[in-house]
């Protein structure tokens, strides 16, 4: 029985924003082999680009709009509950924020990969990410030391 | 064909003008421009506020030259499609973005990447007017991601202690890097 359990593949919720954010989160792609994964993004014209694996969309929310915010939050705690996933992994920004906070309380593991764009800092939503993430990296290593986060690489 | 493109999240009217005036100003040129919710409305480029992600791939594919914000979408779909690039960052200044995080990115970005940087409109239009045989040569496409991070995501999900190559002891020490 603990065979059969152990050799179930594993449930991950991948999310990112429209844009770099998830032209990142594609490059993680070969990291999720054997893996089911749901992604999660917030433009309807990315489900051409999993390769037919379960893909869903959000809205999309800037950081300004109290409503709109909460509306997004909302829609990924559903998807949380609904999919219970093992691993929430995220690269940004706003909903891979949501994700990463409603995973960790529901009793996921959870990644939070910060933007390669992120140089010198780490970004906003990242920042907010930390207490919910149990793997809190940079794809910097100056931003690394400067943050406490950890580094093993970047998606370049 | 060129391509410009400033993403979709927030206006970039300095970028659209200055490539629309040189596109009117240089005969046989073609632009395609993708300018999000930018106010300025250009009169020689072919202009969408926003391209859906298929029509998006297929006018990046068909261009020789991208002109772009620097947004890491745009970088790296330019780098995985082996196009020249020139990229000009946002200034948190004149509220073309939140924070001036476009320039860390291009500071930090290595030079063999052959990405070319126009820190304002007098280089923009310098790059734009170089001929193409005197730009920096293009890398080969992108190989996977670095094995470190994907070899840790993997474990990660394994449920394995994820094993950083790189970890940071004493991080109240500055740290030299070299870009």
């Amino acid at each position: 029985m603990r065979k059969l359990f152990r050799s179930r593949r594993r449930r991950v919720l991948a999310v990112a924003s429209r844009g770099g954010h998830w032209v990142q989160l594609l490059r993680l792609l070969p990291a999720f082999d054997n893996c089911n994964v749901v992604y999660v993004s917030t433009d309807e014209g990315y489900r051409d680009q999993v390769d037919g694996a379960p893909f869903r969309t959000l809205p999309d929310a800037s950081r300004w709009n109290k409503l709109a915010m909460m509306r997004l939050a909302l829609c990924v705690a559903w998807l949380v509950i609904r999919y219970r996933p093992m691993v929430v992994i995220s690269t940004g920004a706003a909903p891979g924020f949501f994700a990463v906070v409603f995973g960790k309380v529901l009793g996921a593991r959870t990644i939070w990969l910060d933007s390669i764009a992120n140089a010198e800092k780490m970004s906003l939503s990242g920042e907010k990410a930390k207490p919910f993430a149990d793997l809190w990296m940079t794809q910097w290593p100056q931003v690394a030391a400067r943050s406490g986060a950890s580094y093993s690489g970047a998606i370049l | 064909m060129i391509f410009v493109t400033v993403g979709t999240q927030l206006p970039f009217d300095r970028l659209v003008r200055t490539v629309d005036d040189w596109a009117g100003a240089t005969p046989g040129i073609r632009g395609v421009a993708q300018t999000g919710p930018s106010a300025y409305a250009p009169a020689n480029l072919e202009t969408f506020a926003f391209l859906a992600p298929q029509k998006f791939d297929l006018y990046f594919q068909q261009a020789d030259l991208i002109v772009a914000h620097a947004g890491m979408g745009t970088i790296l779909t330019a780098l995985q499609l082996k196009k020249r690039l020139i990229v000009m960052p946002r200034s948190a200044a004149l509220q073309e973005h939140r924070s001036d995080h476009q320039f860390d990115t291009v500071r930090h970005l290595p030079h063999r990447l052959g990405i070319q940087v126009a820190e304002n409109e007098h280089e923009l239009l310098h790059l734009l007017e170089m001929p193409s045989t005197a730009t920096p040569a293009v890398p080969d496409p992108l190989p996977e991601a670095s094995p470190d991070l994907l070899n840790t995501i993997r474990h990660f999900i394994d449920g394995r202690k994820p094993v950083p190559r790189f970890t940071v002891e004493r991080p109240e020490l500055p740290l030299t890097v070299s870009s």
